[in-house]
């Protein structure tokens, strides 16, 4: 009993360590000291966990364990810094498939005895409240059991396609077929039937837990494939808020606060931030998740002709260039051109031009993506200026140069109402006196539409591999 | 009446939530949604339950999975977001 209560105790403690972890997350000053902070709380929880009174056996939670820090650490540090976005998605995916399976055990740790001392807090005194039945768990646990497999469920299979797209393993474009709206109206009526059933009569072996089981993860497929790679950052986001609201749902099922507390902590603010991003993007989330981006809709196709630039004439525009702004996208992070541009930077203002580094607050595959990138090449803060900060003044801009970004430069976001992007707030470079596209090829961008951009006035292509273009514009400067 | 007081936590920190994350600089995102990440990994927690209690073997072995794959989530996520959070601080740390 003291020792129950010596856990809950520390369970107070940590969600105060989250609570101030994740606001000093909010902050660049305090972010570091916050994601310690909330790590401690952390590994407060665990060991408050580990002293249970219904565990009796170590064995395969050791095993786990080591198991799984292993494969997290080693993942953590070999990851690349561009693949960040894939990392979390995956990351996600396994805390999301993890309260899918505590929600699965808990039909088993209940089920089988009608032993209250087996039986986890909650659901003891559920039964115990509704004059201690002997039936297996209560309606509640159960209603509680099922959200977490389900939400669980949608998480993990989400987050793996969301992780398929981001890393270009399957096609990145939006898988929209006709009947697409009836086929996942029929599989949510399905999934509510059969989770109705199961909790009529909860059993692990029942057949209805294995339809909710199967339901919701082919939901979780069906609800990302029509998602194009562009709108991938708010569907990891989402996902991110699914599996706290998942966890939160395993701690209702268990009877843990903690897992009710940080889980809904952790859903809360995912929602909020997924909120901000559809904002940047000037949609609504139920347009990003409904629509099938860059498909339905396409705008209409531009003719024109591109005017190609090679790295030597470049270097004689940005010599005389007294204003310079990069845009990056996710093309930079592709080629690892980062550090380049930084030092292309560096020599410039040296040349005596005012160096800005514009960043679009979708720009990349993840919110903040770029600015993580462009932190790890030790660009100064003070030169990374947000979209509304640098629109205004742009026109001063000698030469704009975009690096492997499309769709957050394409002007089609302003001029053309058919444009599926129409709407979205972008970097006007077109305004700017010059621009340097810096592009692979002349395929379109992750959306799938295309870039009038190109076709532009004032427009030079330097097409081939952003990080050499980069590098032999930097060594012309040498010369 | 635990119910109740259940559904009392859930919501107020669902307002706590809302509130923590409301003013928030775009840099911050990626971070701030991997130590988000991270934190959801708390369901190792209930995890240890279902890996460690008596009656059900079955129950021991997706306890088993299940503290693993909230393991991963949980060292995973904290590592990744201390990596790019490393990053901001030694180039503030340089201006300084």
């Amino acid at each position: 009993m003291t020792i129950e209560l010596i856990a809950n105790l520390s369970y107070i403690v940590s969600a105060i360590f989250f609570i101030y972890g994740l606001k000093m997350l909010g902050s660049p000053a305090t972010a570091r000291k916050g994601n310690m902070l909330s790590s401690i709380g952390m590994l407060i929880a665990v060991v408050a966990g580990l002293t249970h009174q219904n565990i009796v056996s170590y064995e395969w939670i050791i095993i786990g364990l080591v198991i799984g820090a292993l494969v997290g650490g080693v993942a953590a540090r070999l990851v690349q810094m561009t693949s960040m976005p894939e990392m979390v998605a995956l990351f996600n995916g396994s805390g999301g498939a993890a309260s899918l399976l505590v929600g699965w055990a808990a039909l088993y740790g209940t089920g089988a005895s009608v032993d209250s001392g087996t039986m986890s807090g909650l659901a003891a005194q559920v039964s115990a409240i509704s004059g201690g039945a002997p039936q297996p768990i209560s309606a509640f646990t159960a209603v509680t059991v099922i959200l977490a497999i389900l939400i669980g469920g949608i998480t993990v299979t989400g987050s793996l396609i969301a992780y398929g797209k981001l890393s270009e393993k399957i096609g990145s474009g939006a898988v929209v077929f006709s009947g697409q709206r009836i086929v996942n109206s029929l599989l949510l009526l399905a999934l509510l039937g059969a989770s109705v059933m199961l909790v009529l009569e909860p059993a692990p072996d029942s057949v209805w837990f294995y339809a909710v089981l199967g339901l919701s993860l082919l939901l979780g497929i069906m609800a990302v494939i029509p998602i194009g790679g562009a709108d991938m950052p708010v569907v990891i986001s989402l996902l991110n808020s699914y599996s706290g609201i998942a966890a939160c749902a395993a701690g209702f099922a268990i009877g843990n606060n903690i897992l009710i507390v940080a889980g809904s902590l952790v859903g809360a603010s995912g929602i909020i931030l997924t909120n901000i991003m559809c904002k940047a993007m000037n949609r609504s989330l139920a347009n990003v998740l409904f629509s099938g981006f860059g498909v339905v809709k396409q705008g209409k196709a531009i003719e024109g002709e591109v005017k190609p630039i090679s790295v030597q004439d470049a270097y004689y525009i940005l010599e005389a260039a007294g204003n310079v702004c990069f845009v990056p996208g996710y093309g930079m992070a592709v080629a690892q051109a980062q550090h380049v541009v930084k030092e292309l930077g560096e020599i410039l203002e040296k040349n005596g031009a005012e160096v800005t580094y514009a960043i679009h607050p979708v720009a990349g595959r993840m919110p903040g993506h770029m600015n993580v990138l462009l932190a790890e090449a030790d660009v100064p803060y003070e030169q990374l200026v947000e979209m509304d900060e640098i629109n205004p003044r742009i026109e001063n801009v000698d030469v704009a140069i975009v690096i492997g970004a499309n769709d957050v430069v394409n002007p089609s976001a302003r001029t053309d109402p058919d444009s599926p992007i129409y709407g979205m707030p972008i970097i006007n470079v077109d305004k700017a006196r010059t621009v340097f596209v810096l592009k692979r090829s002349m395929a379109s961008g992750f959306s799938g539409v295309d870039n009038p951009l190109f076709f532009g006035e004032n427009t030079r292509m330097l097409f081939g591999d952003a990080k050499s273009s980069i590098g032999g514009i930097v060594s012309e400067f040498g010369n | 009446m635990d119910i109740v007081f259940l559904t009392f936590i859930l919501i107020l920190s669902i307002f706590l939530g809302f509130e923590l994350i409301s003013k928030v600089p775009a840099t911050l995102h990626t971070p701030l949604m991997s130590g988000a990440n991270a934190i959801s990994g708390i369901t190792l927690a209930g995890a240890f339950i279902s890996a460690g209690i008596a009656n059900s073997q079955m129950a021991n072995i997706l306890g088993c999975i299940a503290v693993a794959l909230a393991t991963v989530n949980v060292v995973g996520g904290y590592m990744v977001t201390d990596r790019m959070l490393a990053m901001f601080k030694s180039k503030t740390g340089a201006k300084k």
